[in-house]
C-alpha cells in the first residue's frame, strides 16, 4: 500500500468555474448586440469587429511573447478577445482599418498590458482605447453610417447620432417636443435602427446579454441597476423641472452608450469595486457623470467618460466600503 | 421557506456515495497508536508505561488543564512504547502504541445494547462525567466537551443547537448515526439539556437527509422542548456560527463565542459519545468513520476504535483504488491531506476520503480578474482577495485591521475562484502571524 500521496492544504475540491468560461460568457452575451450590427451596418460592421478582434489578440500575444517574455502566453483565455469586440462596440461602422488597428493597440498595450496584464488594469481597456480615438481623430469618430447601408463601408452615408440631434437642437434653442420627428422613434430606438457606435444601437439585444450574463451569474444586478436606474433619475428630474429644455429619461436611457456602458462596459470585473455597496456607489457615479457631461458638457454623449472616471475611484472605494462581516461589534 | 444561513456560502457536488452504507464494526488492529493530543488544548499526560497491560476504557493520558482531556485505551493488551509517530496533521506527536491482546472491557462500562433514558445525576456531575470519559466535539474540531458545557460566570446559554448539518461533501458518517442510534442521541441531548439547563434544543439537519429529518421529528415530537429544523443545503452550514444565525438568527460577535449569544453548539455525534458515557460509563474509545471516494470499491461507514491505522480502513473497502492521488482525513472542504497511511484514527476522524489522481492535483494559478466572487462566498463577510495580497506584502496591521482572524478556513472563498488562487492557503499564513504578532504584542 505504498504511494505517493499528493499532499496539499484544504480545500481539495474546486468549483468549475474558470477565467475563460466567465470571459466567453461575456462573449456569448455580446452575440445578440453583435448581430444586431451586422444587420444594420451591414460590410462595415464585420470588417470592423473583425479587425479589432484580430488586432486586440495580435498584440496581446506579441507583448506577451517578445516583450514580456512569458514561457507560456495566454490570449486563449478571452480576455483580449471580449477587449476587441468591446472596442469594435464603441466605434462607427465606417471607421478606416488603420484607426481600428491603433484603437486596439492602445487598448491592449497601453490600456492592459502596461499595467501587468489581465486583472491589474484600472481603466477599462476598450473604453482607454476608444477615448484615445475620439479625442485624437474626432472627426472620424464622430460621423456616424446610418443604419440599413448593408454594402457600404468607408463611403457609408453618415447623419448624427440621436442625442448628438438633440443636443445640436436644444443648443439652438428649439424645444424637445418640437424635434421629435428628427429623431427616430422609441420602438427604433429599442430595436437600434439609429445612428451609432457598432453595439450601442439595440437596447433589445444588449438587455438579452444581461439576461443571460446574470443567468450564468457571471455578474450581479447591481452595477447595470444603477447605473441605469441613476440615468432615468437623474435626467427625470430634470425633464420635471422643464421638459421643454431637457430630453425625457426613456431617451437617456434608450440613446448612446447607456445601455452597452451599463451592461458590458461598467461590469468589467477589473475595474469596478469588489463590494457589492461599493458596486452601487460605483453605478450611481457613473449614472450621474453621464447625465451631467450629456446635459451641461460640450459632448453629447459622455458614458464612456463617465465609466473611465469612476474607474479612477475604484481603489479608493475599495478601501473605504467594506462588506458587512459577520457578527461586526459596533463601536 | 428552509432555514440557512444568509450570507455566502457555496453547495459543492454532495456526492454522499456512501449515504446507503450501514454502520459496520472493523475488526481490532493488532496495534493501537493512540495520540495523546487528540483535542483542541492541551496535550493529555501519559499515566502509562513501556510493559504496562491495559484494558479497553482504561485511562492511559490524563487530563492536564481546563481545555485538555482524558485519553483511554481503545484496546486490550501491552503498552509497547510510548514514542513519536505522525499522526493526521502530518507531524510527529507522542502517542501510547499498544499490541492488541484479546478485547478484554474495564469492568465498569456497561456494554449491554438496551437503551436507558432515565438519569438522575446533576448538572455538574454530568459535565465531570463528560471529562472523565474523553468526550470531545466530534464535528472535526475537537474541542473538549467538559469545556462547551461550563458556562462562564455572567453567561447563560438558552438554547442547546444540535449540529446536524454535516455539510462537507462526500461524509456520511453523522448521518448514519442519526439514523441508527436515534433514541440515543436524543438522550444524550437531554443530558446535555440538563448539565446546560436550558428547556430547549434545535436540531439542525439539512435537507439532503430527508430519512434523518423524518426519524428525529417523529422522535422530537415525544419529547417537548426537542425541535427539528431541515436546513437548505449550503455550504458552511455545518459551521457553529453559520448554523446559530441559521436556526435563531443571531450573530455572535466577531471573536466571540457562541454562549455570547446564549446557544451551546453539539454535533450529533458528541450527543451520542454523552449518552454513552454518562448512561453507559463508556469512554470515548472509538467512533463512525465514513470510508468514501469516487473510486473505492466498497465505500462504508465503519465504527472504528480509535487507534485504528487508516490503512486497515481502507483495506477493509477494498484496498487503495490504483488511480488514488490524495488521501483526506476529514471532508475535501476542510480535511487534511495524508502523508502516510500509518496514520491512526482519532477522536476528531470523521471520514477518510480517497481523491482520484486527476483531482488530486491543484490547476495553475491565475491572474486575479477581481470578479469578487470571494467576496461574495465569504460566510464572514471578508475579502479574501485582499487578505491575500496584505499577507503577500506582509501587511501584517492591514490583515489584522480587516478580520483575518474572522476567517473560519472554510474554503469557500478557494473553491470558488475562477482564476484558482490559493487564498486561504495565504490567509491561513496571515491569520498564523497576526496571531503570533498579537500574543508577543500582549506580552
Amino acid at each position: 500500500m505504498n504511494k505517493l500521496l499528493t499532499i496539499s492544504p484544504s480545500p481539495h475540491n474546486y468549483g468549475d468555474d474558470s477565467t475563460k468560461k466567465v470571459m466567453y460568457g461575456v462573449v456569448i452575451a455580446m452575440i445578440p448586440a453583435m448581430l444586431v450590427s451586422f444587420f444594420y451596418f451591414g460590410i462595415g460592421a464585420v470588417v470592423l469587429t473583425l479587425t479589432a478582434v484580430v488586432s486586440a489578440l495580435v498584440f496581446e500575444y506579441l507583448i506577451q511573447k517578445f516583450i514580456l517574455k512569458k514561457k507560456e502566453v495566454s490570449i486563449t483565455d478571452g480576455s483580449a478577445l471580449v477587449t476587441g469586440i468591446l472596442l469594435a462596440f464603441n466605434l462607427p461602422s465606417n471607421l478606416p482599418i488603420h484607426l481600428i488597428i491603433i484603437g486596439a493597440f492602445v487598448a491592449i498595450a497601453v490600456g492592459k498590458m502596461s499595467f501587468g496584464g489581465l486583472g491589474q488594469n484600472p481603466f477599462n481597456p476598450a473604453l482607454v482605447g476608444r477615448v484615445f480615438l475620439l479625442i485624437s481623430f474626432p472627426v472620424q469618430m464622430t460621423s456616424w453610417p446610418k443604419p440599413g447601408a448593408l454594402t457600404a463601408y468607408l463611403d457609408a452615408e453618415t447623419g448624427a447620432t440621436p442625442l448628438a440631434i438633440v443636443k445640436e437642437a436644444l443648443k439652438n434653442g428649439e424645444s424637445f417636443s418640437s424635434i421629435t420627428e428628427k429623431i427616430p422613434g422609441y420602438a427604433d430606438l429599442m430595436m437600434g435602427n439609429m445612428g451609432g457606435s457598432l453595439g450601442e444601437i439595440s437596447a433589445i439585444a444588449l438587455l438579452i446579454g444581461f439576461a443571460y450574463m446574470l443567468f450564468r451569474k457571471i455578474i450581479t444586478w447591481h452595477i447595470p441597476v444603477s447605473v441605469l436606474g441613476t440615468i432615468a433619475i437623474f435626467s427625470g428630474i430634470l425633464w420635471l423641472v422643464n421638459p421643454e429644455t431637457n430630453a425625457d429619461p426613456l431617451f437617456h436611457l434608450l440613446t448612446g452608450g447607456a445601455m452597452l456602458g451599463a451592461i458590458f462596459m461598467a461590469t468589467d470585473m477589473v475595474t469596478s469595486p469588489m463590494s457589492i455597496k461599493g458596486q452601487v456607489i460605483f453605478g450611481v457615479g457613473i449614472g450621474v457623470l453621464t447625465i451631467v457631461i450629456r446635459v451641461f458638457g460640450a459632448y453629447p454623449e459622455g458614458v464612456s467618460f463617465a465609466i473611465l472616471i469612476m474607474n479612477a475611484f475604484v481603489p479608493l472605494i475599495n478601501a473605504y466600503v467594506k462588506p458587512k462581516r459577520f457578527g461586526e461589534v459596533v463601536k | 421557506m428552509l432555514k440557512t444561513f444568509p450570507k455566502g456560502g457555496v453547495h459543492p457536488p454532495e456526492n454522499k456515495i456512501s449515504a446507503g452504507a450501514a454502520i459496520e464494526t472493523l475488526p481490532l488492529p493488532t496495534t493501537a497508536t493512540i495520540p495523546i493530543s487528540q483535542h483542541l488544548g492541551a496535550p493529555s499526560a501519559p499515566t502509562v508505561k513501556k510493559g504496562d497491560k491495559v484494558k479497553v476504557g482504561q485511562i492511559i493520558a490524563q487530563s492536564t488543564g481546563f481545555v485538555s482531556t482524558n485519553i483511554h485505551s481503545s484496546v486490550s493488551g501491552t503498552v509497547q512504547k510510548i514514542d513519536d509517530s505522525i499522526d493526521a496533521s502530518g507531524y510527529k506527536r507522542k502517542a501510547v502504541i499498544i499490541s492488541v491482546e484479546g478485547d478484554e472491557w474495564d469492568e465498569n462500562i456497561d456494554r449491554s445494547p438496551e437503551l436507558k433514558k432515565e438519569f438522575s445525576l446533576s448538572g455538574p456531575d454530568i459535565i465531570k462525567k463528560v471529562l472523565e470519559n474523553g468526550v470531545v466535539g466530534l464535528g472535526g474540531a475537537t474541542f473538549p466537551t467538559h469545556v462547551k458545557l461550563s458556562v462562564p460566570k455572567g453567561m447563560k446559554a438558552d438554547v442547546l443547537i444540535l449540529n446536524g448539518v454535516e455539510c462537507e461533501p462526500y461524509l456520511t458518517s453523522d448521518h448514519r448515526i442519526m439514523l441508527e442510534k436515534a433514541d440515543e442521541i436524543i438522550v444524550g441531548t437531554q443530558i446535555l439539556m440538563k448539565a446546560l439547563d436550558v428547556k430547549k434544543a434545535l436540531i439542525g439537519i439539512e435537507n439532503n437527509k430527508p430519512d434523518a429529518i423524518e426519524v428525529f421529528s417523529k422522535l422530537a415530537d415525544k419529547n417537548p422542548g426537542i425541535e427539528v429544523h431541515p436546513l437548505k443545503v449550503q455550504y458552511p452550514q455545518g459551521g457553529e456560527k453559520q448554523l446559530i444565525k441559521a436556526l435563531i438568527n443571531r450573530e455572535v460577535p466577531s471573536g466571540g463565542l457562541p454562549i455570547a449569544v446564549g446557544a451551546v453548539v453539539q454535533n450529533v455525534g458528541t450527543a451520542l459519545a454523552v449518552y454513552e458515557a454518562v448512561q453507559k460509563n463508556k469512554p470515548l474509545i472509538e467512533r463512525v468513520v465514513s470510508l468514501t471516494g469516487k473510486s473505492v470499491k466498497k465505500p462504508a461507514n465503519y465504527l472504528v476504535r480509535i487507534g485504528t491505522p487508516v490503512a486497515e480502513l481502507i483495506e477493509a473497502s477494498g484496498g487503495l483504488p490504483d488511480d488514488t492521488g490524495k488521501v483526506i482525513n476529514g471532508g475535501p472542504m476542510m480535511g487534511k491531506a495524508l502523508n502516510s497511511l500509518e496514520v491512526p484514527v482519532t477522536k476528531g476522524t470523521s471520514g477518510i476520503l480517497i481523491i482520484p489522481e486527476l483531482e488530486a492535483r491543484r490547476r495553475p494559478v491565475q491572474n486575479c480578474i477581481r470578479c469578487a466572487r470571494c467576496t461574495q462566498v465569504c460566510p464572514m463577510g471578508l475579502e479574501p482577495y485582499l487578505l491575500m495580497t496584505l499577507t503577500q506584502k506582509s501587511m501584517w496591521d492591514k490583515v489584522e485591521t480587516n478580520h483575518a482572524l474572522d476567517c473560519i478556513e472554510c474554503g469557500s472563498c478557494a473553491y470558488t475562484c475562477p482564476a484558482d488562487r490559493p487564498l486561504l492557503d495565504y490567509i491561513r499564513l496571515g491569520k498564523t502571524t497576526v496571531s503570533k504578532l498579537i500574543r508577543a504584542r500582549k506580552q
